[in-house]
């Protein structure tokens, strides 16, 4: 195995480009190194971009907030802007295992994986995120949710890698929130989980929302009947029911030994109300 | 093809040479002989090879040996100032939060890393705080008095 630190974007996607066997970009580990370990991979060549420089950052700019890749989720539990901003993006990022993990995992490295029950994706698709792809043809953006397609399996192409996630600048009275089930109190996976991210008018009624639901189909679903029943609403119970009834109507689980189709589907409504309840306080609502 | 990698541990310049896919947590136990972090899961679940890189905890497992390059490494065989041991280690024998010993280093230095961060944490900040280190003696609770008195100590209450 080759193990490569280059300092520049462009020296990483050079040497993923020019790769002949398998080649994995190294952010935290704390997937990878597991998988090499289980005998489930067997890298040729590894590029950890933690030497890159631009990929340490968190950057605010007025379209928002840029997180590097290398930027390891503890780090973003220290930045006061950011949880300020979006604290359901980052009380996502800091569920993810434990503290020990958080000072290695990234919230682009939980995407890229791909895995259904990811934590931070949720909240980042909810949020609106972008990520920003570099590669042999340059630069592209894409929204968030298009990068995981199956689980374990992402849409980045041979020499690609992201290099930033991009959340947008926050319109006043706007709030997130991040929830998962899990049946211990912590250090677990999702059983199911939801990030809900909503605006409101002055007078608390949500003018735009965003519903993510996690571990509840092959990959994070962006749930926009979801959103649809709370826009225009206080967020009622007439508005709650109905949010509830579509997130559980979007879910496409599967049974497996940490929850059945059954629980995951009805507790999707339950974690999306209560979701959405604390995304409205944190705008302000009342 | 083995790697040189040139890093600081507890203070120490140090060179080792190791495999480009050994952990961090091999090359400090096999190749410095600093067997205070210990092997529990191999997989993160488990924070016995807890150390931390420039001053962030991390599991030493889920780190490569050739990624230390440069970086400044704490383990529990830093902890100790010469024959005076650190509050916290001092406090483990007094409550007697430990028995086996294995999880015992990954704990000290769990701790030491969450009193760095805050200094009079609750018991439930503990808690959550070690959950990324298992214990399977004590039953986690001799610990969490023994991490209690220590912040009480360290801050001089």
């Amino acid at each position: 195995m080759q193990y490569e630190a280059p300092e520049t974007t462009k020296a990483a996607v050079s040497l993923l480009a020019k790769a002949k066997g398998s080649a994995y970009v190294l952010a935290g580990g704390s997937d990878l190194l597991v998988r090499m370990k289980g005998g489930f991979i067997e890298p040729d060549l590894i590029v950890d971009i933690k030497r890159i420089k631009a990929m340490r950052e968190v950057k605010k700019t007025a379209s928002g907030f840029s997180i590097g890749a290398a930027v390891p989720c503890a780090e973003l539990g220290e930045n006061k802007a950011l949880v300020k901003a979006w604290p359901g993006v980052v009380e996502a990022a800091n569920l993810i295992g434990s503290k020990q993990v958080q000072g290695r995992c990234t919230i682009s490295g939980n995407l890229c994986n791909a895995g259904p029950a990811a934590d931070s994706v949720p909240a980042m698709v909810a949020a609106g995120a972008k990520a920003v792809i570099q590669g042999p043809k340059g630069k592209r953006t894409v929204p968030v949710e298009a990068i995981p397609v199956g689980p374990g399996k992402n849409s980045l192409k041979k020499g690609e890698l992201v290099e930033a996630i991009v959340l947008p600048a926050r319109k006043p009275k706007s709030g997130d929130a991040y929830l998962r089930f899990i049946p211990r109190t912590e250090m677990d996976i999702a059983v199911v989980s939801c990030g809900v991210n909503l605006t409101i008018d002055g007078k608390g009624v949500v003018t735009a929302a965003r519903v993510a639901l996690g571990a509840v189909a092959p990959t994070v679903l962006l749930v926009e009947a979801a959103a649809k029943a709370i826009i225009g609403s206080k967020l009622d119970d007439a508005a709650l029911d109905k949010l509830g009834a579509a997130a559980s109507a979007a879910c496409r689980p599967i049974d497996d030994k940490r929850g059945t189709i059954e629980f995951r589907t009805k507790v999707a409504a339950v974690l999306a109300k209560r979701a959405a309840q604390i995304a409205y306080t944190r705008a302000g609502g009342k | 093809m083995a790697v040189i990698v040139s890093t600081t541990v507890n203070g120490d310049d140090v060179q080792f040479a190791c495999e480009p896919d050994e952990t961090l947590l091999d090359a400090l136990r096999n190749r410095l002989g600093l067997t205070g972090a210990k092997e529990g899961c191999g997989t993160g679940d488990c924070g016995a090879c807890s150390v931390t890189v420039d001053g962030r905890l991390v599991c030493s497992c889920l780190v490569l040996g050739v990624e230390a390059e440069g970086r400044e490494i704490e383990t529990v065989e830093g902890m100790a100032d010469g024959a005076t041991l650190h509050p916290l280690q001092t406090k483990f024998l007094e409550h007697a939060a430990l028995q086996c010993g294995v999880c015992t280093p990954g704990f000290l230095i769990a701790a030491k890393a969450l009193l760095e961060k805050n200094p009079d944490p609750s018991e439930e900040e503990i808690r959550f705080g070690l959950a990324g280190n298992l214990c399977r003696c004590t039953g986690y609770d001799k610990i969490v008095r023994a991490v209690q008195d220590a912040a009480k100590e360290m801050r001089g209450a």
